[in-house]
């Protein structure tokens, strides 16, 4: 899936306006590995996530393994009954979250003693099926809450991963809206912002993250991204030949809003069902229209303000 | 034991096995004398693998996938992103205040140049009181305060929070060098002071502008719907509610004399203001919804209701009757503030429900495949 | 740019500036403390190999140890089972032992105490060594019934499947010694019913093979296991399965996340799959769909089974059945004109004495047993072929549709799919856990399977056999080195009090003549040398009589109704939460409350140990505190890291853990509890005349210690386990026992586990050096033999039956068995050996006959022993059932099951009598990946416990709908026993089934997970108020995977209303005393 920065019917900003939008925006669009814009010379390859999420068994061993490792507190009891999410999303205390989705939908030869009718509003032959999927940081080729980090308690590792600095991080909570994923946020008690570091303190030693080392079915993958993205796409193509159509992928094309991301998935469904925004764009793609805009509008103040004077001289 | 059994066995296992092999297909994998062989690893596993196989089901896919899309479907009604952990009387207060006071300095040194030293008063310490403000208001909203300074280690263009912050540092000293002028009598020191004081005044109506502007692309750059979305017209909305702040201090603050240029500016601001934020409105889409609800409703009403009484106000009353002026100009103020409060809670409540999240960018995916 | 001096130089501004990142997003702005980071694994002084505590699945572990404290602990990746990963469980391994939930010091309730008080260590366990002197004295009974029984009924221990072998070693031999058998632990609970059924089927009562070898299977049958959850981490070999094009079918009550993952889930009604099953062995017979060449070779299909059997008829009784006894006399199920001994189950029989009266005077021994007759043709109408034919053909897909309510179209592809991947050329494999084993009628449920896999031709090849899925990290060692009642190490029977029996008659009754276990006297004898060395002597028939003896079932439910008797006075939980994890918890706790002492040894302080202040009847006005004379001693365990020893995970391997960090303040391993409360004991009885003590004092008990607590070594005691030669060299195999007690063994199955004197369980070879079996990854009994009876993967003459399944074969020119696994069978026996007529033993193991532990080394398709409610597994609906039994009317109910009569434990009607539709519910219940069993070991763990924080039942949006039951909100669910409320989880998982032929109608089952109790930090009701004590005759377990209830909307009434509405439900339903306990 392929989507422009731009919407429909609106131009391209154009230098002069804002001068340096340009060259801005280059790097703001850039494809390629991230590392290398970000002032690190021969780095290590860039290493990611594929979470195949048609291996996975629900068994939260990835939650667990992450807050053990990362010493993330427990965040309280709270029963949802939404299946068997009782961890609700991403957040400052939550790196790794298992989402559990019903489904009445045809599943063909799968089950064939467990026909539950459609749901209301849903035609098609009955089936049931119970899709669970890992979540995490998806580490963006282009990381709105890097770039709109004022501190610089965010950055780009070497391996391509973004991770908050604790000794840093003042807590201004911009990177939180800035997340188009909704991953980023606040620890309240605390002050400071918290999310997947991708184990940074482990790759440093070549050690692999926390939560793809427990995972019992290899649903999380952990790798240097282009052999995942390889391995991705032969998996697609195998669940296609199997007859899983609806296997797709997301978050691998580097022609996405985010120019990609780190940490990529293979859905059954839409991305939406997952709680997975369907065409997520970095937001600072429209930066360098809003700096253009912002100098239209200041010197339309200064206008508005010589206006005001206009033919006054008493 | 008996061969008669064993003959049996022998002439019927290998057609069963035949037959077996026919009807499913087991494991490619085998067991032989040297050892595993044609294994796969787990990750290959075929799960739901039977879906839509020979039975036809794939063709019957398309339609209901379809249906899907159109659908709005989201994860037991979570958001997607996450709402901006930001107080609404810190950071909406903030982006009031220093468009205030930005709006204010290019207003003060009109008024200086053309002679109106009582307009251009309040508006100089109203000016540096706003942004000191200001500036107390965003550190308080730190999760960690004591590490404001943190925010000076880098300048990220990137980030309009960071380019604010180095803009607020070269701001703050000059407005306030501008309101000591002020302050100051007809002494042997005053008289040194009043140059830095000019080129205070000077300075900072230059970068008053950016101050009263860059907090636009601060809220327009993140993932929350009613703010992103509305990313080019924000700006515009920003500037003008600031000018009308200003003209809305200057009302309050000049004698009927001197207040003509405030009275215009309101005019401008206010015409600017209703207009921008119609534009934004209608470019956003259903997000437009969280702009006319619940607390952001009432909110960007109250501004519209307070920005047109005012405007009436200042043109009847302006110039004639003192008190009639000050009204207008503080009801000037509280639209202003009351606008940047609902751009905020519309923000908010945006980000807390995913339709606004999914649907546009659903709509976008249709848009493009179209 | 020019180089900035000083401390500006690594201002972020400049470097951005300088060093190419111009938007200051990377390398500019890392900060001193990132670029300080390291991570605590690789700082680590130590990585200590151990093993997760959790399960059986024995996910091996790498404990990170800083400054002699543990700091991490992930997977070992070299692990051949486990490959370094861990479910969440293992994950919270790190919080559970080194988080703030344990207790760290030991904790006393006087009689009638109020509260808990401090009390010293050692003060405790002088006090204890006191009481458990004065209570063995109290209880101790010479005789019972005129029969020698030399032992006490005044003590009782429970729990083991937590602990170390070498920790359940010591407390049998200890508590044995002292006179006590009512010893029992979580294996009787749990899968005792996979023991006997497995056991007499083949030989042994253990998984016939590992998880790691379903990778090799076409078919994988998950039925009664729930692998995805309860066992994640060997999930990960099914998943390699389908990778390769494997089948995988779940055949289960409730769609879980195991269901999720299979290619086909087959949901049915709780308590029928012995209809279900027979329904498949029926198609396999009736199509003559078996493997022919192996059933004939392996099996006792062509035997003849003697005149007097009668099968079952309308009346659902076999012949030999005593209304009195509500038992059966299994003698008229024997071989015709032969005499037979189980392999496990019902051995030590009065009747077995009996049929070898002759024998056991010393005449010739084959002639008493005599010879079974074999008809190849299978044409006998007696021969076991013909019976089963006969047994089986009402199981017809009609009557599975009925009873199971599995539509037949699936169960015909269901049948397919078995006939299709079995034979010579494909392998089926069977994955079952405790949904098999928890019924009235449990250890046939694991024979139905097991009969299957015999006609099919899958045991003992790649990709076959009976994968038991086993529950506590060393629950497999706690059933081999039992703290059971009815065995002795290494399944070897406790002797039953009979008339004068000695060790010949006891070793006559209990062992085959040939095969293995024809050398039980070996065993036997080399084991009481064990125990008591040089006092166990040739003229003293090796302290033989120092054994107690049994009466009947001394099984933890009858130690219940004992303790409410007031008989038991002194009480050992040894990491056991009866309150919780037993049937009818209710009955539990009354039981406690009825002793004069209780001794808790856990982490927590977990319902077990404080019902006296907080259980439900102190909460209902029931019990008073101050009432309560129970004196409770608490004292906190040591953690797996904290001690060194062995685990035997579910596929019988044992692994050693080693010590990676000293336990805190008086918390202590139970080996150290278990030797120290006996050299007390010991001291104390020291110079004792009385006959009774001299077990005790005579006993070798003399255990090098080490460390600040004299920990003993475990390795010293598992150096015992193993065994020793009259010269005191280390055994290296079970085959090198005397029976002239020259040689020492304390459990002859782990024999060779010491081997060469060096802890073969502690071997660590990484997977990628070694085969997909792990053999040289620690060390399995027996043998080291990883998949059993692997002499059947080749065919009589030892050729393998199919050259893409390949286990061991004969190689001719080595004349030796050879291949991927130790070879189950003599190495150098050749195929061709046929036994000289009088031979015994291993002597008389024909070279091809893979079944060695067998009596007649044939795989048993009908049990003519062993198993105490029949030959052949038949459907019986459970102890509470809305169903009436359609397949043999005149029978509902197992009528050889274990029923107890109590006021608090009264079971419902039988459908038809009035009342009984006042519980028409089935409930089923199970596991969650993110609790353990009671919850000691999860609902204190926050980072589980947060993942599933309360209670919950599951039920169908369709019953949902008829009951009023509110999605996310609460329901109350009352039995005969009890009322709980649960939050109501609707979802489409749970689906009602249609049953019965002439009169069809609905059922709908009800989901629960038991995990919860009061205490802890996830709290919530717990399931088993609501289950009954009702057992399996053979296994003694209890019925808790399918029961009746009645469901409501709304929380239950709390105080003194809860039992209020259970006793309105009871006189509703008219249950009296009688209700429900006929035969
Ligand atoms: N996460 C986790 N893992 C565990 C444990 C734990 O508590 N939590 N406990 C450990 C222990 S002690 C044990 S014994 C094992 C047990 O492991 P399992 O045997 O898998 O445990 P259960 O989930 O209790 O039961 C298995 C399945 O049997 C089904 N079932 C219930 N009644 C019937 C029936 O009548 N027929 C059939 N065919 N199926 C039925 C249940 O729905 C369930 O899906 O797990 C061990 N591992
Ligand atoms: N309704 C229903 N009831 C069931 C079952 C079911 O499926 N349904 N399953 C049954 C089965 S299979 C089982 S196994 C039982 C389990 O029932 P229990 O065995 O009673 O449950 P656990 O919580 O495992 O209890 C073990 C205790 O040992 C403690 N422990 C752990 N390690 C050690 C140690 O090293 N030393 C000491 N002293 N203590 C230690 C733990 O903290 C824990 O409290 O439940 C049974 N009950
Ligand atoms: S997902 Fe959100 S938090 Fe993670 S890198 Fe992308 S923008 Fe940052
Ligand atoms: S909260 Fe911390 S990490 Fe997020 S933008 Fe602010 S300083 Fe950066
Ligand atoms: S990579 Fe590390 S930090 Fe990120 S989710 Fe996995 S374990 Fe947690
Ligand atoms: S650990 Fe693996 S299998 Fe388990 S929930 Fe996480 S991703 Fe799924
Ligand atoms: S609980 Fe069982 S499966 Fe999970 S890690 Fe421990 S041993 Fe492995
Ligand atoms: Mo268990």
């Amino acid at each position: 899936m392929t989507s422009s920065p731009r919407t429909p019917g609106d131009s391209a900003p154009k230098g002069g306006a804002c001068a340096g939008a340009d060259s801005l925006l280059g790097v703001l669009l850039e494809h390629g590995d991230p590392s290398d814009s970000a002032g690190w010379s021969d780095h290590p390859p860039r290493m990611g996530f594929f979470t195949d999420t048609s291996l996975c068994i629900g068994c939260k061993a990835c939650e667990v393994a992450c807050k053990e490792w990362n010493e993330v507190p427990e965040d309280g009891l709270n029963w949802t009954g939404h299946s068997h999410d009782n961890t609700g999303g991403l957040g400052a205390d939550t790196w790794r979250h298992v989402a559990f989705i019903e489904q009445r939908v045809p599943v063909g030869e799968h089950q064939p003693n467990f026909q539950r009718a459609p749901a209301a509003g849903e035609e098609g032959e009955d089936g049931f099926r119970w899709l669970m999927s890992s979540d995490v940081c998806k580490h963006c080729t282009h990381a709105a809450c890097l770039d709109v980090c004022p501190t610089g308690a965010l950055f780009r590792t070497e391996f391509g991963t973004v991770v908050v600095q604790q000794d840093i991080c003042n807590g201004c909570g911009y990177c939180v809206p800035a997340c188009p994923y909704g991953v980023i946020d606040k620890r309240e008690a605390d002050g400071r912002v918290f999310k997947c570091t991708l184990c940074y303190d482990r790759l440093g030693v070549g050690q692999e993250p926390a939560c793809a080392k427990a995972c019992p079915t290899d649903s999380i993958q952990f790798g240097a991204l282009e052999e995942l993205r390889e391995r991705a796409a032969g998996r697609v193509e195998q669940l296609h030949d199997a007859g899983v159509v609806q296997a797709r992928l997301y978050g691998e094309s580097p022609d996405d809003g985010v120019g990609g991301d780190g940490a990529f998935f293979l859905l059954l469904d839409e991305p939406e069902v997952y709680g997975l925004p369907p065409d997520p764009v970095v937001t600072t793609r429209d930066l360098p229209r809003m700096w253009r805009n912002v100098g239209i509008a200041a010197g339309a103040l200064v206008a508005g303000a010589a206006a005001s004077f206009a033919g006054t001289r008493r | 034991m008996s061969t008669e059994g064993t003959d049996r066995a022998n002439d019927v296992a290998p057609k069963d096995d035949e037959e077996r092999a026919g009807e499913s297909h087991g494991s490619e994998a085998q067991v032989t004398r040297e050892g595993l062989e044609g294994v796969r690893p787990g990750r290959e596993a075929r799960t739901w693998s039977h879906e839509g196989s020979g039975q036809g089901r794939r063709t019957r896919r398309s339609p209901r996938k379809r249906r899907r899309e159109e659908a709005f479907s989201s994860y037991y009604g979570r958001p997607v992103v996450k709402e901006a952990t930001w107080q609404a009387m810190d950071i909406a207060g903030y982006f009031f205040l220093g468009g205030l006071a930005g709006a204010s300095s290019v207003l003060a040194a009109g008024a200086q140049l053309t002679g109106r030293p009582r307009l251009a008063r309040p508006l100089k310490l109203g000016a540096a009181g706003a942004i000191h403000l200001s500036l107390i208001a965003l550190i308080h909203d730190l999760g960690r305060p004591a590490r404001f300074l943190n925010m000076l280690r880098v300048f990220k263009p990137t980030s309009p929070m960071s380019v604010g912050v180095w803009v607020l540092f070269a701001y703050a000293p000059a407005a306030t060098a501008a309101a000591l002028g002020e302050l100051t009598g007809t002494g042997e020191l005053d008289r040194r002071v009043r140059p830095i004081a000019d080129a205070g005044t000077a300075g900072a109506a230059m970068l008053g502008p950016a101050v009263a502007s860059y907090t636009a692309a601060l809220v327009a750059n993140t993932a929350t719907p009613a703010w992103h979305e509305g990313h080019r017209e924000m700006p515009f909305v920003f500037v003008s509610s600031a000018a009308s702040a200003a003209a809305g201090l200057g009302l309050l603050g000049a004698p009927l004399a001197q207040n003509g240029p405030a009275v215009r500016l309101a005019m401008i601001g206010a015409a600017g203001e209703l207009t921008a934020v119609k534009l934004l409105e209608r470019r956003v889409g259903i997000v437009a919804e969280t702009y006319h609800e619940g607390r952001a409703g009432k909110l960007m009403r109250t501004a519209e209701a307070l920005t047109a009484g005012a405007v009436a106000g200042a043109l009847v009353l302006g110039r004639r009757n003192r008190l009639g002026a000050a009204l207008s100009g503080a009801a000037l103020l509280a639209a202003s503030a009351c606008t940047r409060f609902g751009i905020f809670e519309a923000g908010l409540a945006s980000a807390r429900d995913p339709k606004y999240t999914v649907q546009p960018q659903r709509d976008r995916l249709s848009e493009n495949a179209a | 740019m020019a180089r900035v001096p000083g401390p500006l130089a690594d201002w972020p501004l400049l470097r951005q500036l300088r060093d190419g990142d111009r938007f200051g997003r990377g390398a500019a702005v890392k900060s001193a403390a990132t670029s300080a980071l390291r991570p605590r694994t690789a700082d680590a002084d130590r990585v200590v190999k151990s093993v997760c505590p959790y399960c059986a699945v024995g996910c091996a572990q790498n404990v990170f140890v800083k400054d002699d404290r543990v700091v991490q602990i992930e997977g070992d990746p070299d692990a051949p089972h486990s490959r370094g990963r861990l479910c969440p469980k293992g994950s919270a391994t790190l919080q559970l032992t080194t988080g703030d939930s344990r207790e760290r010091f030991v904790l006393h309730r006087p009689p009638h105490g109020a509260d808990w008080e401090r009390l010293a260590l050692e003060t405790a366990m002088d006090m204890v060594a006191d009481k458990l002197i004065e209570a063995r004295a109290d209880g101790w009974e010479w005789e019972s019934e005129g029969k020698r029984t030399r032992r006490s009924m005044g003590v009782a221990a429970l729990g083991g499947a937590t602990l170390d072998n070498e920790e359940n070693y010591l407390i049998k031999k200890f508590l044995t010694a002292a006179g006590i058998v009512q010893i029992e632990n979580q294996a009787r609970v749990c899968h005792s019913s996979t023991v006997v059924g497995l056991g007499t089927s083949f030989g042994r009562g253990a998984s016939s093979t590992l998880p790691g070898d379903l990778q090799n299977s076409d078919l994988i049958v998950l039925e009664g296991s729930n692998m995805a959850e309860a066992h994640p981490v060997a999930f990960q070999w099914v998943m390699e399965a389908k990778a390769r094009g494997a089948t995988v079918i779940h055949v289960d009550p409730h769609y879980s996340r195991t269901s999720a993952l299979a290619d086909i889930f087959v949901p049915l009604r709780a308590g029928s799959d012995i209809a279900f099953l027979g329904g498949v062995i029926n198609h396999v017979l009736s199509t003559e769909s078996d493997f022919r060449e192996y059933v004939l070779a392996y099996t006792n299909a062509p035997t003849i089974i003697g005149e007097e059997f009668e099968d079952v008829g309308a009346d659902g009784l076999f012949s030999g059945f005593d209304e009195e006894k509500r038992g059966y006399d299994p003698s008229s199920w024997q071989y015709d004109g032969a005499f037979v001994a189980a392999a496990a189950g019902q051995r030590d029989q009065e009747g077995n004495i009996a049929a070898l009266a002759g024998e056991a005077e010393g005449r010739e021994g084959t002639a008493a047993r005599g010879e079974p007759k074999l008809d190849p043709t299978l044409q006998h109408p007696r021969c076991v072929w013909q019976i089963l034919k006969r047994h089986y053909a009402s199981y017809t897909p009609e009557t599975v549709e009925s009873v199971c309510g599995v539509p037949q179209d699936v169960f015909a592809k269901v049948c397919e799919l078995f006939v299709a991947n079995s034979g010579r050329e494909r392998t089926t494999a069977f994955v079952h856990g405790v949904g098999w084993t928890q019924h009235t009628i449990g250890s046939q449920y694991i024979r139905a399977a097991s009969v299957l896999q015999l006609l099919l031709g899958n045991m003992g090849r790649p990709g076959g056999g009976v994968m038991a899925m086993r529950g506590h990290a060393s629950i497999q060692g706690s059933s081999d080195i039992p703290t059971l009642f009815d065995t002795l190490p290494g399944y070897i029977p406790m002797p039953h009090a009979h008339s004068h029996e000695d060790l010949e008659q006891f070793i006559a009754g209990t062992s085959a003549r040939r095969g293995f276990w024809g050398e039980m006297r070996k065993y036997t004898v080399s084991l009481l040398k064990a125990w008591w060395g040089a006092a166990a002597t040739d003229e003293n028939d090796y302290a033989f009589d120092y054994l107690p003896r049994l009466t009947g079932s001394h099984s933890t439910y009858d130690t219940v109704m004992e303790q409410i008797k007031g008989t038991v006075k002194g009480y050992f939980l040894f990491g056991e939460n009866p309150a919780v994890g037993s049937a009818n918890t209710r009955m539990q706790r009354l039981g406690m409350s009825k002793l004069d002492w209780l001794v808790v040894r856990d982490f927590s302080l977990i319902e077990s140990a404080t019902w006296w202040k907080d259980g439900p009847e102190i909460e209902s006005g029931e019990m008073r505190t101050e009432e309560i004379a129970t004196e409770v001693f608490f004292f906190p365990a040591a953690a797996h890291i904290e001690k060194e020893g062995t685990f035997t995970n579910t596929q019988r391997m044992l692994q050693w853990h080693h010590k990676a960090q000293e336990p805190k303040d008086e918390q202590r391993s139970d080996l150290w509890f278990i030797y120290h409360l006996g050299k007390r004991v010991r001291e104390r009885l020291a110079g004792s005349q009385d006959e009774r003590d001299r077990p005790v004092l005579e006993l070798t008990w003399d255990y090098p210690t080490e460390g600040e607590h004299e920990d003993p070594d475990a390795n010293a005691v598992l150096a015992e386990i193993n065994g020793w030669d009259a010269d005191g060299k280390m055994l290296s195999a079970y085959t090198e026992l005397k029976d002239d007690g020259s040689t020492s063994c304390g459990c002859w199955i782990y024999c060779g586990c010491y081997a060469d004197g060096v802890n073969q369980t502690a071997r660590r070879k990484p997977a990628s050096e070694q085969n997909w079996t792990g053999g040289e990854w620690a060390w399995a009994w027996p043998a080291n033999r990883r998949i059993l009876y692997n002499r059947a993967s080749a065919d009589p003459e030892g050729k393998p039956w199919s050259e893409r399944k390949a286990l061991v074969w004969w190689d001719a020119e080595q004349q030796r068995w050879t291949g991927h696994d130790t070879p189950d069978f003599e190495a150098d026996k050749p195929p061709d050996y046929r036994p000289p007529k009088d031979a015994s033993g291993p002597a008389a193991i024909a070279g091809n006959t893979p079944f060695i532990m067998q009596a007649d080394q044939r795989g048993w398709l009908f049990a003519p022993a062993g198993v105490a409610d029949g030959p052949l597994p038949t459907h019986y609906e459970p102890q509470d059932s809305p169903v009436a039994n359609s397949m043999y009317p005149g029978r509902q109910r197992n009528p050889a099951r274990q029923v107890y009569e109590h006021e608090n434990n009264r079971y419902h009607p039988d459908p038809g009598e009035p009342g009984a539709d006042v519980f028409p519910f089935v409930v089923t219940t199970y596991r969650l990946t993110e609790h353990f069993t009671a919850g000691g070991m999860s609902r204190w763990t926050p980072y589980l416990a947060e993942l599933q924080p309360e209670f919950f039942c599951e039920v169908s949006p369709e019953l949902a709908e008829e009951r009023e039951l509110e999605h996310a909100g609460w329901a109350t669910l009352v039995s005969a026993r009890g009322a709980v409320e649960a939050r109501v989880m609707v979802t489409d998982r749970m689906t009602p089934l249609q049953i019965g032929s002439d009169q069809p109608r609905t059922i709908h089952q009800i989901g629960m997970p038991y995990h919860w109790g009061a205490n802890g930090y996830a709290k919530g009701d717990s399931m088993n108020e609501l289950s009954s004590m009702a057992l399996d005759p053979s296994s003694h377990i209890q019925e808790v995977k399918a029961l009746s209830v009645d469901i409501r909307p709304g929380r239950r009434p709390r105080g003194a209303a809860r039992q209020e509405l259970v006793r309105e439900y009871r006189e509703r339903a008219g249950i009296t005393a009688q209700t429900g306990i006929k035969p």
